[in-house]
């Protein structure tokens, strides 16, 4: 009865993913790998050329950012840092506040966008814009419709056309075909490869921390082990006496 | 003169220690349920140092606040150790607080004459909502916005004060900076001493009467000619090493959710909370943590208004009477025996539906409301109050079976 109880609470409590995204369809999964240092370096470097115009990461520094993904402290401030502050800033835009009037809304800051919206929704908005004649800025996104940011990664990706409606039960595995129109400087796998390098990077960036905490995990872990252990043999000698 | 006995001249230090841990004699027959005591007052000592680090470096200010989590996520040295501690803490608290409870129902702990022990219990559940609540919305996210603004709103269903009240609790004519301050003042120092109060009264009334066990056998009953009871064994060292033990095990699960899955798929951090609270921006869904879902399934099971009561005011009140029943378990339950191991299957299938239930509450509670969840958060509702109120008359019918005189082992 109890035991049973026990599982019963347990599997219950061990349900992730309880939380859907809530929302709209996200087509592709992406599962991000912060051990790559390569990929977070080219992340890096495609978001300050192409991103950084617009979004801020104001909980970054670019100190932190040079020293967990080992790039040199030089390159950072010649070809990352388009602003001219010191290293230990945090990194800021350089639009003015009156860019909202110019998309109809202020490009949110992106430190925690992938905490807040997630790898998957990150790598599939920026992979699934297609045409869209009657939106201001000529584009529109599949998992993010509507939205007021123009398709800055165009001329990597090319344009794509709108994907054919299918019956609209969106999720994973039912990802939309596109049709590239207009190539871009890449092809179609160096721009995934692109895009997923860009949400590494923002997965990083919404928690440094976590360059770090799987390896320690490990190393907790390991001690708690020992020491329950100890604790286990501790309590075995001092209840022989008790009958 | 020794140091001690200078001491225990001035204070009752070696009587204290004698009664409370090294002669405190605790049944041999404690099981796996018997942990969460310990553990719960672990997590407190967890939650108050962590705490104590985190307010260090967090500013109380609606402008503020968000960017101070994440100075301490970032830039403050381990302040994302300390920070997911805490938060998973909050988590791990009401885990080890739930089981704690379940056990009380399984052997009747909360029976004559641990009837106070019950109710003090009952009062660190109710003042634990209320911190975590509070705690909660510090980070001033947005599911810390909205979610306060729904629960804050919860008094406005009150008749005549209610829209009083409101303003009153926040403190302004809308959720803001004053409401952030006073939450913080209540998290970080009123409650947690209500809260120590009521853990030091739920100690020493326990230790008073003395522990239950899983038998419900009252070991006093059977002492030695030294007056020691024969089922009992001194608190220290036997549950000091054993609970030690419980404690390495506790800690493997905690860390591993800290170091691995501070956010639990979104079940202890929720996405939205990584957004600023905008109060233009209500998120797709708004949902308290885990923890409070049941209670949240139960203020939304009632979508009618019944008795000249509107809908939202039923919810109210069974949501806090689904607190305040707890208190009266004690005297609702007439079963001439404790322990679930003397009891018949009645009570065994109505525990079992009542656990069901309690568990498919805080499953709907994380779901937005619709569908064929609304009848089953209705039928939840009325099977958990069920347990209580129908008690009285299915703990006298079932057929119990006869209580041994000593421990089993």
């Amino acid at each position: 009865m109890m035991r049973r109880a026990v599982l019963i609470l347990s599997a219950a409590l061990m349900a992730p993913g309880v939380w859907a995204a809530g929302g709209h369809a996200v087509p592709y999964d992406f599962s991000p790998d912060l051990g790559n240092e390569a990929s977070l370096q080219r992340g890096a470097s495609l978001f300050m050329n192409y991103c950084s115009g617009c979004h801020s990461l104001q909980y970054l520094r670019y100190q932190r950012m040079t020293d967990d993904l080992g790039i040199p402290e030089e390159m950072v401030q010649e070809n990352l840092i388009f602003s001219d502050v010191p290293n230990h800033e945090r990194i800021h835009t350089g639009l003015s506040a009156k860019s909202s009037t110019w998309f109809g809304k202020a490009p949110p800051d992106l430190t925690l966008v992938a905490r807040s919206r997630g790898a998957d929704w990150l790598y599939s908005f920026l992979r699934t814009y297609y045409i869209d004649d009657s939106r201001p800025t000529g584009v529109n996104n599949v998992v993010f419709s509507n939205t007021a940011m123009p398709h800055v990664l165009a001329p990597l990706q090319g344009y794509q056309a709108e994907p054919a409606h299918d019956d609209g039960s969106g999720g994973h595995g039912g990802a939309p075909e596109f049709e590239l129109v207009q190539a871009g400087s890449m092809s179609e796998d160096q721009y995934e490869r692109a895009v997923a390098d860009i949400t590494n990077f923002l997965v990083y960036a919404g928690e440094p921390a976590k360059m770090v905490r799987y390896g320690m995990g490990v190393k907790v872990i390991l001690f708690l082990a020992v020491f329950t252990l100890l604790a286990w043999l501790l309590k075995r000698e001092f209840w022989r006496d008790v009958h | 003169m020794s140091l001690m006995t200078w001491i225990d001249e001035r204070f009752p230090a070696s009587q204290l220690w004698r009664e409370h841990i090294s002669e405190y004699y605790a049944p041999k027959n404690f099981n796996f349920w018997y942990y969460f005591g310990s553990l719960a007052m672990l997590v407190l000592v967890n939650q108050l140092l962590t705490g104590i680090w985190l307010t260090m470096f967090y500013t109380p200010s609606a402008a503020e606040a968000f960017a101070s989590v994440e100075y301490i996520m970032r830039d403050v040295e381990w302040g994302w150790l300390i920070r997911y501690m805490h938060s998973t803490g909050a988590s791990f608290f009401f885990i080890v607080v739930y089981l704690h409870m379940m056990r009380a129902l399984l052997y009747g702990s909360y029976q004559k004459p641990r009837e106070l022990i019950w109710i003090f219990g009952c009062l660190i559940f109710l003042v634990l909502m209320a911190e975590a609540f509070m705690g909660y919305v510090l980070p001033w996210g947005n599911m810390s916005y909205w979610g306060a603004q729904v629960i804050i709103s919860l008094f406005g269903a009150i008749p005549v004060i209610g829209d009083t009240l409101v303003t009153w609790v926040k403190g302004d004519f809308v959720l803001g900076d004053a409401t952030l301050n006073r939450f913080f003042a209540l998290h970080v120092v009123a409650l947690p001493i209500v809260l120590l109060g009521l853990v030091v009264a739920h100690i020493m009334a326990l230790h008073h009467v003395g522990s239950n066990n899983p038998d419900g056998v009252d070991i006093k009953k059977n002492k030695d000619e030294r007056g020691i009871p024969k089922d009992g064994i001194p608190f220290h060292p036997y549950y000091t090493v054993k609970d030690l033990f419980g404690v390495g095990v506790f800690l493997m699960l905690f860390a591993g959710v800290i170091f691995f899955v501070p956010t639990f798929g979104g079940l202890f951090l929720e996405p939205p909370n990584f957004t600023p609270a905008d109060p233009l921006a209500t998120p797709d869904h708004i949902a308290p943590v885990w923890y409070f879902t049941p209670f949240y399934s139960i203020l939304r099971a009632i979508t009618f208004d019944m008795l000249w009561v509107p809908a939202k005011l039923w919810g109210v009140i069974l949501m806090f009477g689904a607190v305040a029943i707890l208190f009266f378990l004690p005297w609702l339950d007439r079963s001439p025996v404790k322990s679930i191991r003397y009891k018949g299957l009645l009570f065994k299938v109505i525990l079992a539906v009542f656990v069901a239930s309690f568990l498919l509450l805080g499953y709907l509670g994380t779901q937005p409301p619709g569908g064929w969840r609304g009848p089953a958060a209705l039928i939840g509702t009325i099977l958990y109050f069920a347990f209580f109120l129908l008690m009285p008359i299915y703990s006298r019918l079932d057929k119990t079976k006869p209580v041994p005189k000593r421990v089993t082992q």
